[in-house]
């Protein structure tokens, strides 16, 4: 047993005086005969989260949650129940309910550990974030971010700065027999301010994170740079004028505006839609789905980013996988689930929120490659268009393929030049045919700063997009000035 | 096995609660708080779907929480857990003491004043459980999808048909002595269906959810309207871009309506971050507009005889002849704008929007002539420091007051200012199961994008 496995058993298990032994034998319980799968989910999770508003640290908050989730597939049948109680005999009392989603009861089977998950390199560190940092240096952190912000222009107004952190273990224990633990720290800062001129308000907002400790965001002064592209988003939107609307020429810049990629492809390549066929690129693999400049990935194996796993909550390493590849679709993201009713492997994308939620196939961080273009060369091509640089969000309609974004910076493009900032608009396209209209891309591919909350069935996780400067021709600019 | 027998009984659950409750402000008290007040819930549930005929998944839920906030020198914490053994209580407690420590004194915190806590508890009629057997719940989410299958040949797949059931009790009490407790229930039927195939695929679904198992529709009932609003998105053309008279359909009508309260409440008004801030007073909807809130109404989706501070809810009228009269208040936002608590902290209860006609969506239609039905809203393009609105919709293009075929693909945008006032009429087609109740909305004009 390694050293991590045995802290987690010791955190999830000992205190209620469990063991791996008990714990299999609830398991071998659940599996009759019509049951394909089953596994126990155990969490225990803290996390904290400080905020200075109007030059105060008015408060703070810690949580701990804990419990077990129980799961039994048949089929495409599932069965869940869930315990915020560690124990023996509400862990059995969940196994029976999972279980009578099968229609026979009989004949345990018994299981056999064949696998712990001790080859897996982890892709974070196990430390606690929450005591990465004592409590009154977080709270010198929040005010010299604070008081940053405010001396870098005289037209900020209100600055609202927040800090969290989580730390999250868990033990997933299959019927195939393997065991895997994870231990996952995550931190996020946040600030942002409202500018104010001649009357008029505007707001800026930046944040960042990862798989971190709180010393994250003071390495490189990242902290103190959230704080100026907060302001400066904010100055640039005191002076920005009403948004055109109507198809036209769209350039995104790099880093976050990758929300494109996981609106308008990767929710529409999850395994759950394309079982079902429920999705716009339902049966189109090895079909061009892209300009051949597109390659795009969801890869969940990359070093402390916020949308990373050692193991994803099935257990299951995390992988880099192609979803498309020089404009053609290659594949689907997996849970379990979907992959065994697919006749698929799965792909390491089984997520769940927390214990009390069922997983479901999940986006990691998912990016587009670099292409090779300068940026600069990709603006100077546009004679008229909207270059938009950071976004709020985005929704999509899996099943039509609509989605919609919405930009919280972006310009005119005029003659090749970037002119004057526009407002906050949405943009809207169809996820099947927006990336055959990729022209250009560009060669300074980024990630995100580790900001993003992907929500499905009313589940949120952490999760990471990325891209390079893309220019787009022809997409729908849902300004007011039409 | 039946989801009766499963359900434990509210009234087992309720001792153990006050005694968390009791035990998390004492240990407090004793760790040297000068205020505190503390929830505590404890909640069970069931969730089934049914997918082409067959029960695809069975969720049963039992959640428990306690959150604990104290007040100690005008410095404040905030802690929960899920674990109800003592010691767990007594060390979320001091997680918030420990808070407190680091915090700085906001002179304007604290609890609500004792003299606005509730005394009186009329029984609103929240908690009916669904005394219902597993087999008969899976059978209600079937005869919702299946009703929906075969309404139209059109509907070629389909995301199935849904049954879900809570019920929970929850607790209130803080250091002035209040004590609260509210058992309330849930129940809900939905279904989801899929018309067209490749790139002409359309989803739609419909829902209804309820406090009384017995005031939910028929299962068909649910499955024949999402069928047909499925069926009726076949065929969606794009839009030219343009300005056009837009109906907001009743669901969607609503979220209108909850951006002017976004903009009325909380932390906005007294850092002058949301548009409203300065507006109380003013005329900010047409003269016709009325909007109130009935906390008490029997059965209702939002009703409380207390705020999430136990502070006593009352009609509240915010918007009166088109002026806002009103702001939507807790205590510490209250004070900072030295006004009172309206009753407040947690949201709103029962938002009444008056309508201004005795007609429904077609005589809207009608009214309108030419012009967009809204029936879909995606994105988060709403500004609130400046009311700028740009949001993804799907919807029908209307000529003559008749629907002439779907639209998709375009975003309607504005400013939350000139849409409010630039509301025509509101429909008598009201949505009595949500928390915000209102009738179609139609607006004077609006930008849209498409084509």
């Amino acid at each position: 047993m390694s050293d991590s496995m045995q802290s987690v058993t010791e955190r999830l298990l000992a205190p209620s005086g469990l063991d791996e032994q008990s714990v299999l034998s609830t398991l071998s319980a659940i599996m009759g005969p019509s049951i394909d799968y089953a596994d126990l989910y155990f969490q225990y999770a803290r996390q904290e989260s400080w905020v200075m508003d109007e030059g105060v640290v008015k408060s703070g908050d810690f949580s701990i949650e804990q419990g077990v989730g129980v799961r039994a597939n048949s089929g495409p049948k599932t069965g869940f129940a869930y315990s915020d109680e560690i124990e023996l005999s509400a862990l059995s009392k969940a196994g029976q309910v999972a279980k009578s989603i099968a229609s026979s009861g009989k004949g345990d089977r018994f299981i056999k550990i064949h696998g712990r998950n001790l080859g897996i390199t982890p892709l974070y560190q196990p430390d606690d974030p929450i005591s990465s940092l004592q409590d009154d240096a977080k709270v010198a952190l929040i005010k010299e971010v604070e008081q940053a912000a405010r001396s870098m222009d005289p037209a900020i107004a209100q600055v609202t700065v927040s800090l969290a952190g989580s730390h999250d273990v868990i033990l997933i224990v299959s019927s195939d027999g393997s065991i895997a633990t994870d231990i996952r720290p995550l931190v996020r800062m946040n600030v942002s301010v409202i500018a104010e001129k001649s009357g008029r308000r505007e707001r800026g907002s930046f944040g960042g994170g990862g798989r971190f400790g709180y010393e994250y965001f003071i390495e490189h002064g990242r902290a103190v740079e959230y704080a100026q592209n907060a302001v400066r988003q904010a100055l640039v939107n005191l002076e920005c004028q009403e948004a055109p609307a109507g198809e036209m020429t769209v350039v995104l810049g790099p880093g976050w505006p990758g929300i494109l990629l996981h609106e308008a492809v990767g929710h529409g390549l999850e395994g759950d839609f394309n079982r079902k066929k429920t999705s716009a690129y339902s049966n189109r693999i090895g079909e061009k789905v892209a300009s051949g400049l597109c390659t795009v990935v969801d890869d969940g194996t990359l070093v402390g980013r916020r949308g990373s796993l050692s193991v994803d909550d099935e257990g299951i390493p995390s992988q880099n996988t192609v979803l498309i590849e020089n404009g053609i679709l290659k594949g689907y993201m997996q849970d379990r689930l979907n992959a065994r009713l697919m006749k698929m492997q799965p792909t390491g994308n089984g997520r769940r929120e927390s214990f009390a939620h069922l997983p479901m196939p999940r986006m990691t961080n998912t990016y587009m490659l670099s292409g090779s273009h300068d940026p600069e060369e990709i603006l100077q091509s546009v004679d008229k268009g909207v270059y938009a640089v950071n976004f709020n969000g985005g929704q999509v309609d899996i099943t039509s393929g609509q989605f919609v974004f919405s930009a919280s910076e972006a310009y005119m493009i005029e003659k090749g030049k970037k002119t004057c900032p526009v407002k906050g608009m949405t943009l809207i396209g169809n996820g099947p045919d927006v990336l055959t209209r990729v022209s250009m891309l560009g060669n300074d591919m980024a990630l995100d700063t580790g900001v993003g909350v992907c929500g499905k069935d009313g589940q949120s996780v952490p999760v990471g997009v990325g891209q390079p400067t893309m220019r787009i021709d022809g997409l729908t600019v849902g300004g007011a000035s039409v | 096995m039946t989801l009766g027998a499963e359900l434990a009984s509210l009234d087992e659950f309720e001792q153990k609660l006050a005694d968390v409750a009791a035990m998390a402000l004492e240990h407090a008290r004793n760790s040297g708080a000068s205020m505190a007040d503390v929830s505590v819930s404890q909640g069970q549930g069931l969730t089934v779907t049914v997918r082409e005929g067959e029960l695809e998944t069975i969720e049963h839920h039992r959640q428990k929480d306690m959150g604990i906030r104290v007040f100690i020198d005008g410095c404040s914490g905030i802690a929960s857990c899920s674990d109800f053994t003592q010691p767990a209580i007594q060390g979320s407690v001091e997680s918030a003491c420990n808070i407190a420590r680091y915090t700085e004194k906001d002179e304007y915190s604290g609890l609500a004043d004792p003299e606005c806590m509730a005394t009186e508890f009329p029984d609103l009629d929240l908690h009916h459980p669904w005394d219902m057997s597993l087999d008969d719940s899976i059978e209600a989410a079937r005869r919702c999808e299946s009703a929906a299958l075969e309404f139209d040949k059109r509907i070629t797949n389909t995301e199935g048909g849904g049954l879900n059931s809570f019920d929970g009790i929850s607790i209130y009490a803080n250091s002035h002595g209040f004590y609260g407790v509210t058992k309330s229930s849930r129940h809900g039927l939905s279904c989801s269906v899929i018309s067209g195939s490749g790139d002409e695929m359309q989803r739609d679904y419909w829902y209804d959810t309820r406090r009384v198992p017995g005031e939910l529709p028929e299962p068909e009932a649910i499955g024949r309207k999402a069928a047909q609003r499925t069926v009726n998105r076949i065929g969606a053309r794009k839009l030219s871009t343009g300005e056009y008279p837009v109906i907001f359909e009743a669901p969607l009508a609503q979220t209108l309506i909850s951006h002017l309260i976004s903009a009325v409440q909380g932390s906005g008004l007294y850092k002058k971050s949301s548009f409203l801030h300065d507006r109380l007073g003013q005329s900010i909807f047409p003269e016709f507009m009325q909007i109130h809130e009935e906390p008490h109404r029997p059965r209702a989706a939002g009703s409380a005889s207390y705020d999430g501070e136990g502070v006593a809810t009352r009609n509240n009228a915010i918007i009166d002849a088109g002026v806002l009269s009103s702001f939507v208040l807790d205590s510490y936002t209250a004070r900072k704008l030295g006004k009172t608590t309206t009753g407040n902290a947690g949201g709103v209860h029962n938002l009444i929007v008056k309508n201004t006609h005795n007609c429904g969506l077609d005589g809207l239609l009608q009214m309108m002539g030419r012009g967009i039905l809204v029936t879909e809203l995606s994105g988060f393009g709403i500004n609130m420091v400046t009311g700028d609105y740009s949001r993804g919709a799907f919807g029908y293009w209307v000529e003559k007051g008749q629907i002439q075929h779907p639209v998709k693909e375009f975003t309607i945008a504005g400013n939350l200012n000139d849409m409010f006032m630039g509301i025509h009429a509101i429909g008598n087609d009201v949505m009595d199961n949500r928390n915000i109740q209102t009738g179609s909305i139609m607006l004077n004009s609006i930008a849209a994008a498409g084509l």
